[in-house]
């Protein structure tokens, strides 16, 4: 208990909230690498996922390969990428190695979302004229959005867990304080940088959790026009 | 199904609580301890087994190899030894070194005292090795260092160094451009760090954290101008390739970093007789040969100890 004490202490003395290399400097690079890993996942994964949801085909592959990444080794896959592209590109190896581990949920979500619409729904939509793009768009995207926002809030978590490895290449974050704390036996700055890296999650969560909230809300909305009950349980 | 699977479950339970506690009486690593103090409190017999060593090593290739050597030489000598290599962090295998199931190890002198005495002043090998004795717990001890360092040093490339007329750090105060220095997170806080080339060498300098130990990473930095100058370990036998210039530290800012047996105080006198004929001739040219052959030859550890021990004429003495 003494040593969370001693991390809150470190956490929040006046040296860490100034000058090059702060805590919001570091929090910045970290919520920086998640942020754009998140936005490159969803339009790879996202338009994928819509796909494979809506022509039921390709599921296996799309299942096997992303799951094969997520397989992957990402301290490996970072070492090897930036050796790869030069280290003065290592950001760009690294959003790599974010994205690998985030596509997997963004894409699970995805296409589980417009999978799950009740048959029953697109079935109506299409009687009442509607193209494939019609029901794609307006029916089943806005239906599966719960379960995207599900994908990406997954997704982020992973990523602002695994970002700590961002330190290794020369690109800064959160994980400066795990590795450095850890080699130094400043364990009450090991976990300070620990407990920064808690925090932004919940509070990612938190504002996934609110995202969801507006998604079920647009996912209801839709659902009472062309169906009823089923979908309400669904979403 | 239910009510059948749930008293299968319970004996499996129960049968792993066993396991477990079978383990527990049999704990591998309790043993050792025992053996050999009953071995060195009778210590009789010229050329007998001399009860079991354990030998542990870091999670560093070069490290290994000189704990195999160590264990080999002692295997020669009659010891029994058990091996408990790759043990990563310095926290880890000191604890386990202070309860006894670890006994032998082999160290860097400069990190061992900054482990026990972070404030320490001594840079040079001999006030490190002096002042080790000291700092060491009373179940631990050291015996003669060897003359093979692995120390951190700054390295440029050899057209950065040519261009500029540098090769030591004093060289870097004259130095009209921006320096940045790269290595791992730690360094940062090291007194040999940003902080120790401003003080000693009147540089300021900036810091980007590169974690693999002056690995492949952190040359590729040095050589594509991410960082101009980058920590690698001496011994490393990339150094001597020519791409790199390591600057000369005149001011003794940088630890010495010896290699040097670290070991149970109690088997000290009976193995100071076989390891110190080791460090006697362990240079840091020799060390460098040793991690040449594990890198270019991808040969193990324990080829690569036998051939250097057979080579220095080391074993077969005692048969």
């Amino acid at each position: 208990m003494r040593l969370f004490g001693e991390a809150w202490a470190w956490l929040t003395a006046p040296e860490q909230w100034s000058g090059s290399g702060s805590l919001p400097e570091r929090v910045g690079e970290h919520l920086g690498y998640t942020l754009l890993a998140l936005l490159v996942s969803a339009v790879v994964a996202i338009p994928l996922g819509y796909v494979v949801g809506h022509t039921g085909r390709g599921r296996e592959l799309a299942v096997a390969l992303s799951g094969a990444g997520r397989a992957l080794p990402s301290l490996g896959l970072l070492t090897v990428l930036t050796l790869l592209v030069g280290i003065g590109n290592a950001d760009s190896a690294a959003t790599a190695v974010f994205v690998v581990l985030a596509v997997p949920s963004v894409l699970a979500g995805a296409y589980a979302g417009v999978e799950n619409v009740d048959a029953a729904v697109t079935d109506s939509a299409r009687a009442m004229g509607m193209t494939s793009w019609q029901v794609l768009t307006r029916v089943e995207a806005p239906l599966g959005l719960p379960l995207l926002v599900g994908g990406l809030r997954s997704a982020a978590l992973q990523v602002i867990a695994t970002a700590v490895l961002a330190s290794y290449v020369g690109l800064g974050g959160l994980g400066i304080y795990i590795q450095r704390g850890i080699s130094l036996r400043r364990y009450e700055e090991m976990l300070g940088g620990a407990i920064a890296i808690v925090l932004l999650a919940v509070v990612a969560d938190a504002v996934f959790a609110l995202l969801a909230r507006i998604a079920v809300r647009i996912a209801g909305g839709q659902g009472t026009l062309s169906a009823g009950p089923p979908t309400e349980g669904r979403s | 199904m239910t009510p059948l699977r749930t008293p299968r479950r319970l004996a499996a339970l129960a049968a792993a609580a066993l396991l477990l506690a079978a383990c527990g009486s049999g704990d591998p690593l309790a043993e050792p301890g025992p053996t050999t103090d009953g071995a060195t409190a009778s210590g009789e017999g010229t050329d007998g087994p001399a009860g079991t060593v354990v030998v542990g090593s870091q999670a560093y290739y070069s490290n290994e190899i000189v704990a195999e050597i160590y264990a080999q030489v002692l295997e020669d000598a009659g010891f029994d030894v058990e091996r408990q290599f790759q043990i990563g962090q310095r926290d880890v295998y000191i604890a386990a070194m202070e309860n006894g199931e670890v006994q032998l190890l082999p160290e860097y002198t400069g990190n061992l005292l900054q482990f026990y005495d972070a404030d320490t002043e001594a840079r040079s090998s001999e006030d490190v090795a002096a002042a080790l004795p000291d700092a060491l717990p009373e179940s631990l001890t050291v015996l003669d260092y060897a003359e093979a360092q692995d120390a951190d040093s700054y390295n440029v490339t050899a057209e950065f160094s040519a261009e500029h007329g540098i090769t030591s750090l004093a060289d870097l105060a004259a130095y009209e451009g921006d320096i940045t220095i790269g290595g791992n997170a730690e360094l940062e806080s090291r007194p040999y760090g940003p902080d120790g080339l401003r003080e000693f060498y009147g540089v300021d300098v900036g810091f980007v954290a590169i974690g693999d130990s002056g690995g492949p990473l952190t040359k590729d930095a040095i050589r594509d101008g991410t960082i101009t100058m980058g920590d690698i370990y001496t011994a490393d036998p990339d150094l001597a390739s020519g791409d790199f210039v390591t600057l000369e530290d005149p001011e003794s800012m940088i630890l010495a970093q010896n290699l040097v047996p670290l070991l149970a105080a109690d088997l000290a006198a009976d193995l100071a007789p076989v390891l110190d004929p080791v460090s006697a001739v362990l240079t840091t040219e020799e060390l460098i040969a040793l991690n040449v052959r594990s890198v270019e030859e991808q040969a193990d550890a324990a080829t690569i100890a036998t051939d250097w021990l057979t080579e220095q004429g080391l074993l077969g003495g005692t048969r």
